[in-house]
């Protein structure tokens, strides 16, 4: 493999160029209702309930219930324990269900037992499996070991697509998360996916500038595009359009789509809403004008 | 009994190294106070100053590229020669300047001294005129002093010795090369200097020293595409003028320094000043981005 | 899943705050606002749009001869002034810059062309530093040349480019003017708004009459400011032709000169860099400022065995340059400034296809406004060392890529050029970096980034770029006079 460098402060500095965007008007509420298509609606918490997972679930299909043209979320995303329910709670509205697996967030656990995870949350029904990698053993130069990991994992998915997310916060530098993006591709992510949420700092844009140029030269060689997800830290609606104009800029349009770019968020989708409120009625919307959950 | 013949010796140019013959065939007298021949000198031509300015051309980079360690110690060991000759340049500056041996003596002893203060210049310098510059943003940022290339230097026409050294002496330690034109009305110190040139471990090409007429050189001087600087002094205005316009052509970089007062040349405080360095050197000022 | 969408096109984001523009202005002399003496103007045209945004008074000989009596009358007291307090007029005006900023940048980008992104996060700041940076040497002079006492040199003539006007402005007032001189302002032909506008916050913040004076006008107007016998110092940004001149009309004159002119900055890329920043570092060196720029790195260098790679990258990136209304938030690369220019451009253009290279443009089905003037940005790929194009300064948005195989031959090429203002350098190997970074003759490299600017950053050049240096402490020594050089024949 061609290992890649990334000079951080440039990175950085295109990233930051991408917020002095200005989106307004009907650009703007274009962009809101395709980050509400893009949201991977996410409960990830130890306290999460089987009545945590079903309201989730149906805001997750009718997220916007008062304003026009909100489209559905992309997915909800759950421990593996709330995937059947989850199934049965968005069946038929199109909204996938994703579940974190391999032991997450950490994943350690023996690979057998991981791949265990797998093959049960598949069974139970998710149509999108988001794994972590081994981070230790990639800090550690094991680069073959993560890679053959990943590999049996996606085989393990079956017809259910692959996030692999890396957890860029522990990895730090810019050189390692593009390293473990061009592996993970390699050995068939169908998404790449920044961040657990349980690791600050989560997504940021300059790291996903990085792996957005991963997908970007794969591309070029290959011809196959490959679906992007940055993750936790993600909170504001103006943020996410950031997002969007850094995806345009950098992958083009045809990657403004659910099926090659998600958001992973909890809190995103109401300051989308209220966006969205404000620009349906012109009248600035308070946090109650949208369900919390 | 019969009086022994003196040999004359016939001083070349100091060109590429080298003791070249003007290729112009053009030599002069030098005759002393009593008007008895001293020593025959060349008159360079305008070819003999373009084929210095090659010399020092290919030179530059070398010297430039030399620690400045050692061309500090290249200056000390010019001022050794210097030293070891002193009574030869005392000689020939008594028998052509007014003011005998004495005032000889003291230019000859300030030329050493001023050669002594530069090679203690030459890796220090660095730290008085460049400097790292608290940039806005993750950069890391400095300037450093860079010769300028090749100068033509323009020693003035009294303090003969003084003179040239101190024109010289602040181009060299900072790493240009120099094509010199001695002073005309006492031309001898300037010949015999070549041979302290040459014995100094000075690579070949650094130091390139003329002896001839400003009015037939100047403004070559002024105009070669190939020349970075001009450092004069003791100019007429019209001498001047004629460095500077010429000059315009290319952007040499031009100091002409009006020294009219014997003292000013031996004033070391600012005769030795790092402004002396300053005028011929480039500043370059270095951006990195500093990240992990 | 399907397609929400097919393209997501951002919609209009024009800067709509106000921002005043007279029908006419004056010259700023001896703190007064007055026509010229004869009574004639000039035309100011919005390159945006291509039509007259207002006029501008065009200094006569007498008005020339009453702004440097101005300053020759003002210098002393100025110079005389206490030194921190001087430094707080520079304070001052600093801070008025801040906070007018937003008026300034909206008349900056309708007076230049540039986009109104750059003149708001650039230009305008950038200004607004330089005062700041300044105002704090005034009273540190004489440490700033250890050893050496500093007296201010007298009435300076400075003459600045339409590139960067307020910007350049600042450059050029803010150190004379903290070593204790007065100033005779001349802003070029087609941007003099800015400057005009300064005056008024100089009138704002009380700055003494006659202190900073400010002609408007064409060549010959700043050639009568160049040529005034009470001019002690002359500086000058602009052409290396016009430089020259400058040069030989100073010449015995006993003036003092700094000059800091034209470039073809060769931008060097190894094929060890990281090449998606690189690329971003090819945009900013020649596409800013719609590669109006002095030091643009308009001459590529990349190694041969990236170089498909790099086009390719370059190719894809230059689509994503939104070129157009130069108030759109949103616009990267603006306007030419002036029709002349874009006639200049345009020009090289078809020399570079007359000399066999190949021309790329960026952008073949973007609409361009109608009226104003425009040029998308290119690139010319096959270029000789011997083409025009990689020799002479273009001074609009036309890369020149050229190859190299080795350092060694990185550092050939990029030295084969009687210029010498900049370079760029682009590898991720620390030793090969600093390597070249010595070898290059340029007086700002620029490694793993490009066109990076700070008051506190010495900016100047080599060879025939110019001499002098502006910003840092560096940039005081053209206004001060040292003991050294008070024996000198200045």
């Amino acid at each position: 493999m061609l290992r890649r460098t990334v000079d951080r402060v440039a990175a950085d500095a295109r990233a930051a160029s991408f917020r002095t965007r200005s989106i307004k008007k009907e650009a703007k509420l274009q962009g809101l209702r395709m980050v509400v298509s893009m949201t991977d609606l996410t409960t990830l918490e130890g306290k999460d309930s089987p009545g945590k997972v079903r309201g989730l679930c149906r805001k997750a299909v009718q997220p916007g219930a008062a304003l026009q043209g909100v489209p559905s979320v992309a997915a909800v995303c759950v421990y593996p324990s709330y995937v059947a329910l989850a199934k049965e709670c968005v069946a038929g509205s199109g909204v996938q269900v994703a579940s974190v697996a391999t032991a997450f967030p950490s994943g350690q656990a023996p690979l057998d037992l991981r791949l265990e995870e797998v093959r049960r949350v598949v069974e139970a029904g998710a149509d999108e499996v988001d794994m972590v990698i081994s981070r230790g053993a990639l800090l550690a130069g094991q680069i073959q070991q993560v890679s053959d990991e990943i590999r049996a994992i996606k085989q393990a998915c079956g017809p259910a697509h692959l996030k692999v997310i890396l957890e860029t916060g522990e990895l730090e530098t810019y050189d390692l998360v593009r390293t473990a993006s061009d592996l993970a591709i390699e050995a068939g992510a169908d998404f790449i996916k920044t961040s657990t949420g349980k690791v600050a700092p989560a997504a940021t844009m300059g790291v996903t500038l990085v792996m957005l140029e991963a997908i970007r030269d794969h591309y070029r060689s290959s011809g196959v595009r490959i679906g992007m997800k940055p993750a936790g830290g993600i909170r504001t609606a103006k943020e996410a359009l950031h997002y969007l104009v850094m995806v345009k800029e950098t992958l083009g349009d045809a990657w403004l789509d659910p099926s090659l770019f998600r958001f992973g968020a909890s809190s995103l989708l109401n300051d989308v809403l209220l966006q969205l409120n404000k620009q349906e009625t012109g009248v600035y919307a308070a946090n109650y004008d949208v369900s919390s959950e | 009994m019969t009086e022994r013949l003196p040999i004359l010796k016939t001083y070349k140019l100091y060109l590429g190294g080298a003791f070249p013959r003007t290729e112009s065939g053009r030599t002069t007298v030098v005759e002393d106070a009593q008007g008895q021949a001293r020593a025959h000198l060349c008159r360079a031509s305008r070819k003999d100053f373009r084929n210095a300015v090659v010399a020092a051309r290919k030179a530059q980079p070398a010297w430039a590229g030399r620690s400045a360690y050692n061309r500090g110690q290249i200056l000390y060991r010019m001022a050794e020669m210097l030293e070891g000759k002193a009574s030869e340049f005392v000689d020939a500056l008594a028998a052509s300047v007014p003011g005998g041996s004495t005032r000889a003596r003291r230019e000859v002893d300030a030329s050493v001294d001023r050669l002594v203060a530069f090679a203690g210049w030459s890796d220090k310098y660095q730290q008085i005129l460049g400097c790292q510059n608290p940039v806005e943003g993750p950069f890391h940022n400095f300037s450093i002093p860079e010769a300028t290339g090749v100068l033509a230097v323009v020693a003035p026409q009294e303090e003969p010795l003084l003179g040239l050294i101190s024109l010289l002496a602040p181009a060299l330690c900072s790493g240009n090369t120099v094509v010199a034109l001695g002073s005309e009305s006492h031309p001898l110190a300037t010949a015999i200097f070549g041979e302290v040139c040459a014995t100094s471990d000075v690579p070949a090409g650094v130091v390139n020293l003329l002896t001839g007429q400003r009015a037939e050189l100047l403004e070559q001087f002024a105009s070669h595409r190939d020349v970075d600087g001009i450092s004069a002094a003791g100019c007429s205005p019209d001498e001047k003028r004629v460095l500077e316009l010429g000059a315009a052509g290319n952007l040499k970089r031009v100091q002409v320094l009006a020294l009219n007062q014997e003292q000013d040349w031996y004033n070391a405080q600012q005769r030795e000043s790092p402004d002396t360095i300053e005028a011929f050197v480039e500043i370059k000022t270095i951006w990195h981005p500093s990240a992990s | 899943m399907s397609n929400t969408t097919s393209t997501w096109d951002y919609a209009p984001a024009p800067e709509s705050a106000p921002c005043a523009i007279a029908d006419e202005y004056g010259l700023f002399i001896n703190g007064e606002f007055r026509p010229a003496a004869d009574g004639r103007t000039l035309e100011s045209i919005e390159p945006g749009t291509g039509e007259v945004l207002t006029r501008f008074a065009l200094a006569s000989p007498a008005d020339i001869d009453a702004a440097v009596e101005a300053a020759r009358a003002a210098q002393p007291a100025w110079a005389a002034l206490p030194a921190r307090e001087r430094g707080k007029y520079l304070f001052r005006i600093a801070r008025r810059l801040q906070e007018r900023a937003r008026e300034f940048a909206i008349l900056e980008t309708r007076d230049g062309g540039k986009p109104i992104k750059e003149a708001r996060d650039v230009d305008i700041p950038e200004a607004a530093k330089h005062f700041f940076y300044y105002a704090g040497w005034a009273d540190k002079l004489d440490y700033a040349f250890p050893g050496r006492s500093a007296a201010p040199v007298g009435v300076c003539g400075q003459i600045i480019p339409w590139n960067f006007p307020l910007l350049m402005a600042a450059w050029k007032l803010a150190p004379a003017l903290a070593c204790g001189n007065t100033v005779v302002l001349k802003p070029a032909e087609t941007t003099p708004l800015t400057a005009l506008r300064l005056a008024e916050v100089l009138q704002e913040v009380g700055l003494p009459p006659g202190v900073v004076n400010i002609v408007t006008g064409a060549g010959e107007t700043g050639a009568a400011l160049a040529a005034h016998p009470q001019v002690h110092k002359l500086a000058f940004t602009g052409s290396t032709e016009v430089g020259k001149k400058l040069a030989a009309m100073a010449a015995g004159t006993g003036k003092r000169l700094t000059l800091e002119l034209g470039g073809k900055s060769p931008h060097i890329i190894c094929e060890d860099a990281s090449l998606d920043q690189a690329v971003e570092g090819i945009v900013q060196g020649i596409y800013f400022n719609q590669g109006h720029v002095c030091c643009a790195g308009s001459r590529l260098l990349v190694q041969e065995s990236v170089q498909d790679e790099v086009l390719q990258k370059l190719a894809a990136r230059m689509q994503q340059l939104r070129v157009g209304d130069p108030l759109d938030k949103n616009t990267d690369v603006g306007a030419i400034n002036s029709a002349e220019q874009l006639a200049t451009i345009q020009r090289y253009l078809k020399i570079g296809v007359e000399e066999g290279a190949e021309l790329h443009v960026s952008g073949a089905d973007l609409a361009l406004p109608t009226g104003g003037y425009y040029q998308k940005p290119a690139y010319f790929s096959g270029v000789q060392p011997a083409h025009r194009v990689a020799r002479e300064e273009i001074f609009g948005p036309v890369l020149a890529v050229m190859s190299f195989r080795t350092p060694e031959e990185a550092v050939q090429r990029a030295n084969d050029t009687p210029y010498g203002l900049a370079a760029g350098i682009w590898t991720d190997k620390g030793s090969k970096m600093f390597a070249l970074a010595s070898k290059l003759r340029a007086g700002v490299i620029w490694c793993n980034t490009y066109n990076r600017f700070d008051a506190t950053s010495p900016f100047g050049g080599f060879q025939q770029s110019g001499f002098g240096r502006e910003g840092g402490r560096h940039g005081l020594k053209a206004y001060l006079q040292l003991q050294a050089w008070e024996t000198t024949s200045d």
